[in-house]
C-alpha cells in the first residue's frame, strides 16, 4: 500500500532530513529573536524597524518561514497518516486525509505569502 | 494485500512509557504550534506595520486573554524545541538506550516546564 504520495520530499530520508534542516533553522531563529528581545530592554518601534529592515534578517526570516512550510507539512502528514487511517476510520478515511492535507496546504501557502509580505511590506 | 490482516500492536491496550508522552505530546504541541503562527504572524504584522500600530500590540498585550493566547503558543514552542533537540541529539547516537531514552525523556520534561514557566513569567 503506497501512502507516501502525499509526503513532502517523496521519500521517507527526504522527509527526515528536511526536517532537521528546518527545525534547526526554526530553533536557531527562535533563540537569537528571544535573545534580541531579552537584551533590548525598552524595545521601541524604530530599533525593531531597523532589525527587520536589514537584508540578512529578512532573508533569515524567510528561510524560518520557509523552512517552516516544509516542516509543518511532513509533521502534518506523519501524523494524518497515522491517525486518518482505514483502520481507524473506515472506507472514507484516505478521502478524508487528502482532503485535510489540502486544507492544511492552503493554510501553510497562505502563512507562507502573508508572512513574505510582512517582511517586504512595511 | 490482505485488509483484515490481524492488528499486533494496539497501542489502546499498552499501558504508554514516559518516552511515549513525550512522543505524543511532540505531536500535540507540533499541531498547536502550527495553529499558534497565525497568531505569532499577526503580532509581527502590528509590530511592523507602524508606530501606532506597534503601540497598539503592546497595549494589547496587557489583556489577559491576549496574553494566555500569546504563553500558549510560546509553551508549544518551547515544548516543542526542547523535544526536537531530544530527537536531534539521539540522532547523533546520544542516549539511544532504553535507560538513555527514559532519561531524555525526562530531562525534556523538566526542562520544558521550566521554559513554560519563563515564558509564563515573561507575559505577565
Amino acid at each position: 500500500m503506497v501512502t507516501a504520495v502525499t509526503s513532502f520530499g517523496r521519500s521517507g530520508l527526504y522527509d527526515w532530513m528536511i526536517q532537521r534542516v528546518s527545525a534547526i533553522a526554526m530553533a536557531a531563529y527562535t533563540v537569537f529573536l528571544v535573545g534580541f528581545i531579552l537584551c533590548t530592554p525598552d524595545l521601541g518601534y524604530e530599533q525593531w524597524k531597523e532589525l527587520y529592515s536589514q537584508l540578512w534578517m529578512r532573508i533569515f526570516s524567510l528561510i524560518t518561514l520557509l523552512s517552516l512550510a516544509a516542516h509543518a507539512w511532513i509533521g502534518l502528514w506523519a501524523v494524518l497518516t497515522d491517525y486518518l487511517t482505514n483502520r481507524m476510520m473506515g472506507a472514507k478515511a484516505t478521502v478524508l486525509r487528502v482532503l485535510a492535507q489540502v486544507v492544511l496546504g492552503v493554510v501553510t501557502v497562505t502563512y507562507t505569502v502573508w508572512g513574505i509580505e510582512i517582511l517586504w511590506g512595511f | 494485500m490482505n485488509k483484515n490482516r490481524p492488528v499486533n500492536l494496539d497501542l489502546a491496550t499498552i499501558k504508554l512509557p514516559i518516552t511515549a508522552y513525550v512522543s505524543i505530546l511532540h505531536r500535540v504541541s507540533g499541531v498547536i504550534l502550527f495553529a499558534g503562527v497565525a497568531i505569532l504572524l499577526c503580532m509581527l504584522d502590528a509590530s511592523l506595520e507602524s508606530e501606532e500600530s506597534f503601540a497598539a500590540l503592546k497595549e494589547g498585550l496587557q489583556n489577559p486573554i491576549y496574553q494566555f493566547l500569546i504563553w500558549g503558543t510560546l509553551a508549544a514552542l518551547a515544548y516543542h524545541m526542547i523535544a526536537g533537540v531530544r530527537h536531534l541529539i539521539m540522532d547523533c547516537g546520544i542516549g539511544e538506550s532504553l535507560e538513555g531514552g527514559q532519561l531524555g525523556a525526562k530531562i525534556a520534561l523538566v526542562v520544558a516546564v521550566v521554559l513554560i514557566i519563563l515564558a509564563g513569567v515573561w507575559v505577565w
